[in-house]
């Protein structure tokens, strides 16, 4: 037995120890109190995929389907399987040269690496889908996968409806990671507001990926998964017939159009001038139309009926009126002498109507329009000698106006509405240092001055007339389907709001005796349809723009507000034809359209000749050419700036040789934003206090 | 009958059951690590074709071979020792001519379908001459001369290795020095061969420079400290400096040219990103097998491996994923998996839990083994059990420390679990041996 350096044995015996214990305790840290390598095994090899339920339909007010989903095509590329195709056949089926099949492919390569699948074509338009369909087995690698897309079948109300596209990465940020990298949402319109509603719920599926990236199957055998949930389906006041008709009415016009119940402040049509074809903005040239659309100078995306702040002009008396019946500066009897004019203030105001007794009464005021009676009415109100203080006064017609739905955000269940003006005493004490009167703006009294508001709000008001005093927040959806208590959005829609019901009904019946007057033997006969009583006040409003630097006096805004039947209202409707002239004139045969369209659900066969007329009459702005002429050119020179191509200016020059060596600065104009369609107010009327008429 | 009684008697069968516990486990670890879903779990196992099922038969030829091995009289592996060491450098030397190129070594020679991998079996058999060789009754370990001897018997194959690019397993030569410390070799000589560990790796961390001014710094402090030692006596002067220029001359040239000429560009990187360094290629040659290795081994810049096993055996948690649900393992992130990172397997599907049972198994066979072999009369067993000890723990130390990131990765089995035949047939032959010898132990062998 060997006893010798026995005392060695032990010392091995240690180091196996010693490495051991460090093995032990590395183990411990890397499994035990490092937390990190469980997520990074995640990350490995789970990939989470998104399942995307289909968006909810939109139906209007008879169940049609206005907004729906269709099945489009992309067709994907895996570049590592593509082997001996045709290539050249491929490349003329997609209508690309093989210089960009190579790029794409190789882009492919780049993005998802060989053995996934890419984009290779998005959404292809049809024809080319089913030649692809036919031949798709000779292209080994690439396949055709659906793809769910919006679609408007009556090609309309693209203002209301909006659109869907990729998130951008604002929104992702704003959504704290509720939104991802490539996830669609609504942009604009009733695809917005209702995002959450429309886009239903996201499903999850775990998937588990390979070393290479290459699917596996399922994690866990897919017991983590979540199913997804389709958006609900919602239903509109929308009339898509009366839809369709405020938009042909409204063919190449600049304007808008607004027709609501009154009872329920459901909105039956909106349409807004020039308007577009919503499916252009689905689709396969979907960027292509947008640049388009986005480029125009008469704002095609622009919806003018809650963006567009108009003076009101005549079409505010009725509210005039209401305000100085309730105030008691006035009674139905009251009149005014007016030969063409009103002289109290410094300017004349002038009055379209010269003879004598048009004046004599209110209702007849009303049905003749006279200046000089809504303006002295308005100094009157202002000047109200209960209050001793026209300060006080201007501040009280404010509140009134207010009440009726003027100078804020109504709340429609769209984005982006604006408030419209109604001034109040610190704008007039900031313009005038404080020192004015009720002349200072007498022009108020005729809807002008200061005075904005879109065709919703005027919609609105004249509905409270209508209502005697009550309005529900104008808005599209009437019910969405499988509402529960969570579904607070359309709680605001509901509530009446009785903002006006303390001026008595025999005040609303004068006003509206004379609105009723109007179009039996005023100035919007018009309007009139048999066996129904409308009642309606029309306006000519001036306006201003600034064109070229130069503040120019554009030809008057057409406008009428109408609503019918007058004991039992059912629809109001509000037309704002730009720089149109009389409000009879073009204003009026389309409200009369549209709401003969709606009571009877159709069109007399006479009147069918009037939509005609109507729809070809071409209203645009005469300044309208000259400026796309001047943003396109400016445009061509930004360009040459920055790429030295002077192919994109040669048309704009007029002298052969001349090269101009920079911008022009004064020129200079900002392009138009790509991202947000409606945010570009081109059009801002500068209304102008002086006078007005009719 | 009384064959049977002499066969079995004096077996330690409590290494017999954990040799067939490690085997085990090894299989149900290259089963979890190849198994693809919708196998035909029955048919894969009788197939022969799957890398578990080939283990399996692996397994049955290493239990025929060790009931040969335990038939067998002890006195023939003390008999035979040098002519089986014989034979294990003939077979490592027709290596150069014969070798086909598989996976990036030189080292396999191939009978038809059985690939042998001589630097593998050769331990066994260097294992055997060492003992013999330390057994004589002529040899006194205590001279020079048999202490460079016996390391002779152990570097040759080692450097072989090394010449066949197998580096890893020539590392486990060097595991016979513990052999060689327990019978008496200086344990000066063990300090020593560290000092020179931690002089290369310092080399590789510090600036060139940098380094030779702190080695001249501290050969100047000793002088000064040994002042009156050196006054004595000059000799010791002379030794601070010959010790000096040893240093500065394997920092400077030593350790270059091994880096240049003995590892293989990218074992060199490996070696660089352990100790957290950027490994730049100084030819355009190396640079290019570098590119060329990580291609033909999918990913393999040497990181990713590491990076991998590590998630792997990290995200395992403290009682692991389960069977087949380890998703690292599954879906071929850690790679070669079946063989040198089979450890992920069991870390990422038992988790800290299974890990720390299975170190507890192989250090009671290390123990069982060092115990067995200070019961010995012989000193051949004594020294062959210690060789076996010292190579299993060599190559589980290695090994486990590749995968947890504690070691540069070198390719090197875990014993009995690696799937592999040339492995698990010579760790079976190499414990085998010394069971029969264990059973034996009352006789004295020379």
């Amino acid at each position: 037995m060997s006893v010798f350096n026995q005392s060695r044995s032990n010392i091995i015996r240690l180091i196996f120890i010693g490495i051991f214990l460090i093995i032990v305790v590395q183990l411990f840290n890397l499994q035990v109190i490092s937390g990190k390598y469980e997520k990074l095994a995640m990350d490995n090899a789970v990939y989470p995929k998104r399942i995307y339920p289909n968006r909810g339909i939109i139906f209007d007010r008879k169940g049609k389907a206005i907004l729906n989903n269709t099945v489009m095509y992309d067709l994907t590329v895996t570049p590592s399987q593509v082997k001996n195709i045709d290539t050249m056949e491929l490349c003329n089926l997609l209508e690309i040269d093989t210089a960009e099949f190579r790029k794409r492919i190789n882009d492919a390569r780049f993005k998802n690496g060989p053995v996934r699948p890419t984009v290779f074509e998005d959404l292809l338009p049809p024809g080319m889908q089913a030649k692809l369909e036919e031949n798709i087995y000779k292209f080994t690698g690439f396949t055709l996968v659906e793809r769910p897309v919006r679609v408007y079948p009556f090609n309309t109300a693209g203002h209301i409806l909006g659109y869907v596209d990729e998130v951008d990465t604002g929104r992702i940020r704003r959504s704290n990671g509720f939104y991802q990298l490539g996830d669609y949402a609504g942009r604009s319109g009733l695809e917005s507001y209702y995002e959450r509603i429309l886009m239903g719920q996201r499903g999850m599926q775990f998937l588990i990926k390979d070393n290479k990236n290459r699917i596996q199957g399922p994690w866990r055998k897919g017991e983590n998964d979540t199913a997804a949930v389709a958006g609900r389906n919602m239903r509109s006041y929308l009339d898509v017939e009366v839809q369709q008709l405020a938009e042909k009415l409204l063919t190449n016009k600049v304007g808008a159009v607004v027709a609501l119940d009154p009872k329920s402040g459901g909105i039956i049509a909106m349409a807004s001038g020039p308007h577009f074809d919503p499916n252009d903005l689905t689709g396969p040239f979907k960027h292509k139309n947008l640049t388009r659309l986005l480029l125009d100078v008469t704002s095609p995306l622009y919806n003018r009926a809650i963006k567009g702040q108009y003076p009101p002009g005549s079409t505010y008396k009725p509210l005039g009126a209401l305000i100085g019946l309730d105030e008691g500066v006035i009674t139905s009897k009251s009149s005014i002498g007016c030969l063409g004019a009103y002289y109290a203030c410094r300017k004349p105001v002038k009055c379209t109507e010269h003879w004598a007794g048009h004046a004599a009464s209110l209702r007849l005021a009303i049905a003749w329009s006279c200046n000089s009676f809504f303006s002295n009415t308005f100094r009157l109100t202002v000047d109200n000698p209960k209050y001793n203080n026209s300060r006080i006064g201007l501040q009280k017609w404010n509140d009134y106006m207010n009440n009726f739905g003027l100078g804020h955000r109504l709340g429609v269940d769209l984005p982006s509405e604006d408030t419209g003006n109604v001034p109040d005493t610190a704008a007039y004490n900031k313009e005038y240092r404080g020192s004015w009167s009720s002349c200072t703006m007498v022009t108020l009294g005729i809807g002008q001055d200061k005075l904005l508001a879109t065709p919703l709000q005027m919609a609105n008001a004249i509905s409270i007339v209508a209502n005697k005093g009550y309005f529900y927040v104008p808005h599209f959806i009437k019910q969405i389907d499988g509402e529960t208590k969570e579904d607070t959005l359309l709680n605001r829609y509901r509530t009446k709001h009785e903002v006006l019901s303390h001026i008595s009904d025999e005040d609303f019946e004068t006003v509206i005796s004379g609105m009723q007057d109007v179009v039996d033997g005023g100035t919007g006969r018009v309007a009139r349809l048999p066996g129904i009583k409308v009642c309606a006040k029309t306006g000519t409003a001036e306006n201003y723009l600034m064109i070229e630097g130069k503040r120019t006096q554009l030809k008057d805004n057409s406008m009428f507000v109408c609503f019918a039947p007058r004991e039992n209202p059912k629809i109001v409707v509000v037309v704002v034809v730009q720089n149109a002239g009389f409000g009879a004139t073009w204003a009026g045969p389309i409200a009369s359209l549209v709401m003969e369209k709606y009571l009877n659900d159709t069109l007399r066969k006479e009147r069918l000749k009037e939509v005609d007329r109507v729809a070809l009459a071409n209203l645009m702005p005469a300044y309208y050419p000259r400026m796309q002429y001047r943003e396109d050119s400016i445009r061509a020179f930004k360009r040459f700036a920055l790429t030295k191509d002077s192919s994109s200016i040669r048309k704009y020059i007029k002298k052969p040789g001349f090269r101009p060596s920079t911008l022009p600065k004064k020129e200079s104009k900002q392009l138009p934003v790509q991202n947000n369609p409606v945010n570009k107010p081109k059009d801002t009327l500068k209304p102008k206090q002086k006078t007005a008429i009719t | 009958m009384e064959q049977r009684t002499s066969m079995s008697k004096g077996i330690d069968w409590l290494l017999v059951w954990i040799y067939i516990v490690l085997v085990c486990i090894g299989i149900i670890s290259i089963f979890a690590a190849s198994y693809r879903e919708g196998e035909d779990i029955a048919a894969g196992f009788l197939s022969f074709k799957t890398e578990y099922s080939k283990q399996l038969l692996y397994f049955g030829i290493s239990g025929i071979l060790a009931t040969f091995i335990l038939l067998i009289d002890s006195k023939f592996f003390t008999a035979t020792a040098n002519l089986w060491y014989a034979f294990g450098l003939a077979l490592l030397l027709l290596v150069f001519p014969f070798h086909t190129a598989i996976k990036g070594t030189n080292s396999i020679i191939r009978f038809g379908s059985f690939n042998l991998q001589p630097a593998e079996l050769c331990k066994v058999f260097v294992n055997l001459a060492l003992a013999k060789y330390l057994s004589r009754v002529e040899t006194d370990f205590k001279k020079t001369r048999s202490q460079l001897i016996a390391t002779a018997i152990a570097i040759i194959p080692a450097i072989l290795a090394i010449m066949q690019h197998e580096t890893g397993l020539a590392l486990v030569y060097f595991s016979f020095f513990l052999v060689m410390f327990r019978e008496g070799l200086p344990a000066g000589i063990l300090i020593v061969g560290f000092s020179l560990a931690v002089l290369v790796v310092a080399t590789l961390l510090l600036e060139p420079n940098l380094l030779a001014i702190i080695l001249t710094v501290i050969a100047l402090l000793t002088i000064f400290f040994m002042k009156r030692q050196i006054r004595k006596s000059r000799r010791i002067l002379f030794y601070i400096i010959t010790i000096w220029a040893f240093c500065v001359g394997v920092q400077r040239f030593a350790v270059p040219f091994i880096f240049d000429h003995v590892f293989r560009p990218y074992q060199v990187k490996r070696i660089y990103v352990l100790i957290g360094k950027d490994y730049v290629p100084k030819t355009e040659a190396a640079a290019l097998e570098i590119e060329l290795n990580s291609k033909k081994n999918k990913k393999d810049d040497a990181g990713y491996n590491v990076k991998q096993s590590k998630i792997a055996i990290g995200s395992g948690g403290v009682f692991g994923k389960g069977l087949l649900r380890g998703t690292q393992t599954r879906y071929n992130f850690v790679p070669e998996q079946q063989t040198d990172f089979i450890f992920c397997t069991i870390g990422e599907g038992f988790g800290f839990l299974g890990s720390v049972i299975l170190m507890g198994i192989y250090f009671l066979l290390l123990m069982r083994i060092i115990f067995i072999a200070e019961r010995q009369r012989s000193v051949f067993s004594r020294c062959y059990a210690y060789g076996v000890a010292s190579i299993i723990f060599m190559h589980i130390a290695i090994n486990i420390c590749m995968t947890i990131g504690l070691a540069p990765v070198i390719g090197i089995p875990l014993p009995f679990i690696s799937y592999g035949g040339t492995s698990l047939l010579s760790f079976t032959i190499l414990l085998f041996i010394l069971i029969r010898l264990d059973a034996d132990r009352q006789m004295v062998l020379r």
